[in-house]
């Protein structure tokens, strides 16, 4: 159990300090870089605090801590995947809004130059 | 630029991907038989000359910067013409499959009728039954399914020959689903107590390339459209139980 704890803590600091560094590299934005380092703040306080992680497995409903805490880390991963195919929906639908967009003034402008060279033409 | 004249206007658009051997003819065509219907192209950023060939045979253009896929074609193409103010939109398909000979009866049955949407259909009087075999399943499952929700029947619920008029080129100029539309733009019809009639069209072989839908992506696109009609019907009785 112990092993487990401090290896979950491990990755947990490796996890916060990947997601710093990114930020800083600017390669994730502040806003998207929230929602893992919220999951690896509260793996790093379970791995850490086996009182809170006892509570938990007794609200759970399990004796086992280390399956306790395995089935709390897969949840929170799943709540973070799932906000991003949320927001990824959003970029998508804005995407092909703004691709829309941009292709129907693409055409409007050439209309717009086409015009007066027929009308010089002329 | 295309323009909306006359009391009644009317715009043909082609949605189309990698057709360069068959969007020329069908333009062609629609031009041969009507010659004062604006055609405009889709061209959803294909690989080939669709652009190149589709001008010179006529039509107006608009090429999309990256694969939208049909929907997000068929939306810009709404999206314009009820910007342009258009009144009705017919659309055929850039494969050639799509008579333009029945482009006349699917505009008269849309000012005669007052329906929303009209669709020309392979399966209503004996018309031409001309599909795949996955497509005919297909086909079948989704008349049986969609009895069910619409309370009525359709004959072909995956024709993409339709013919619009302007109520629900508003509506679907603001939302459209983005893959295989046919069927979810029917629920969505519905959802706003919109008609939709059925009128006898015969489909033909493609003039060229090969179609999208291959028998492994039949099954995703069963799936898909299956979720994309429940995630509909829930929001229908999310807007009932509405105060």
């Amino acid at each position: 159990m112990d092993r487990l704890l401090s290896i979950i803590a491990a990755f947990s600091i490796v996890l916060i300090g990947v997601v710093l560094f990114n930020i800083r590299r600017a390669h994730i934005r502040v806003e998207y870089s929230v929602s893992w380092l919220g999951a690896a703040i509260i793996l790093l306080i379970l791995s850490q605090s086996p009182w809170i992680l006892g509570q938990l497995a007794h609200f759970i409903g399990l004796n086992n801590l280390p399956v306790s805490l395995l089935l709390i880390v897969g949840a929170l991963f799943l709540v973070v995947f799932f906000r991003f195919s949320v927001i990824m929906s959003d970029l998508k639908d804005s995407n092909v809004a703004l691709t829309q967009k941009v292709a129907i003034l693409e055409y409007q402008i050439n209309a717009l130059h086409e015009k007066p060279q027929s009308s010089r033409r002329e | 630029m295309i323009q909306a004249k006359g009391e009644r206007p009317l715009m043909i658009l082609i949605p189309a991907f990698n057709e360069e051997g068959a969007v020329g003819t069908v333009i062609r065509e629609v031009h041969s038989l009507y010659p004062d219907l604006p055609i405009l192209v889709i061209d959803d950023c294909s690989a080939d000359g669709t652009r190149t060939v589709a001008l010179e045979s006529g039509a107006d253009v608009i090429t999309v910067p990256y694969h939208l896929g049909l929907g997000g074609c068929v939306q810009a193409g709404y999206r314009l013409a009820f910007d342009l103010g258009f009144e009705y939109v017919i659309r055929l398909d850039g494969d050639g499959q799509h008579d333009p000979a029945y482009v006349g009866l699917i505009r008269d049955t849309l000012f005669r009728s007052g329906a929303q949407m009209v669709i020309g259909s392979r399966y209503v009087n004996g018309g031409g039954k001309h599909t795949s075999f996955a497509r005919g399943v297909g086909i079948v499952f989704f008349r049986w399914f969609l009895g069910l929700i619409l309370r009525k029947r359709v004959h072909d619920p995956t024709s993409g020959y339709v013919g619009v008029n302007r109520q629900a080129l508003e509506v679907f100029a603001r939302s459209f689903p983005l893959e295989y539309p046919e069927i979810e733009a029917l629920v969505v019809l519905q959802r706003l107590t919109f008609r939709f009639e059925e009128v006898p069209v015969k489909m033909r072989p493609r003039m060229a390339g090969t179609s999208t839908i291959t028998a492994v992506r039949s099954f995703y696109y069963v799936l898909h459209v299956l979720l994309g009609v429940v995630v509909n019907i829930l929001k229908y009785q999310g807007s009932k139980s509405r105060p």
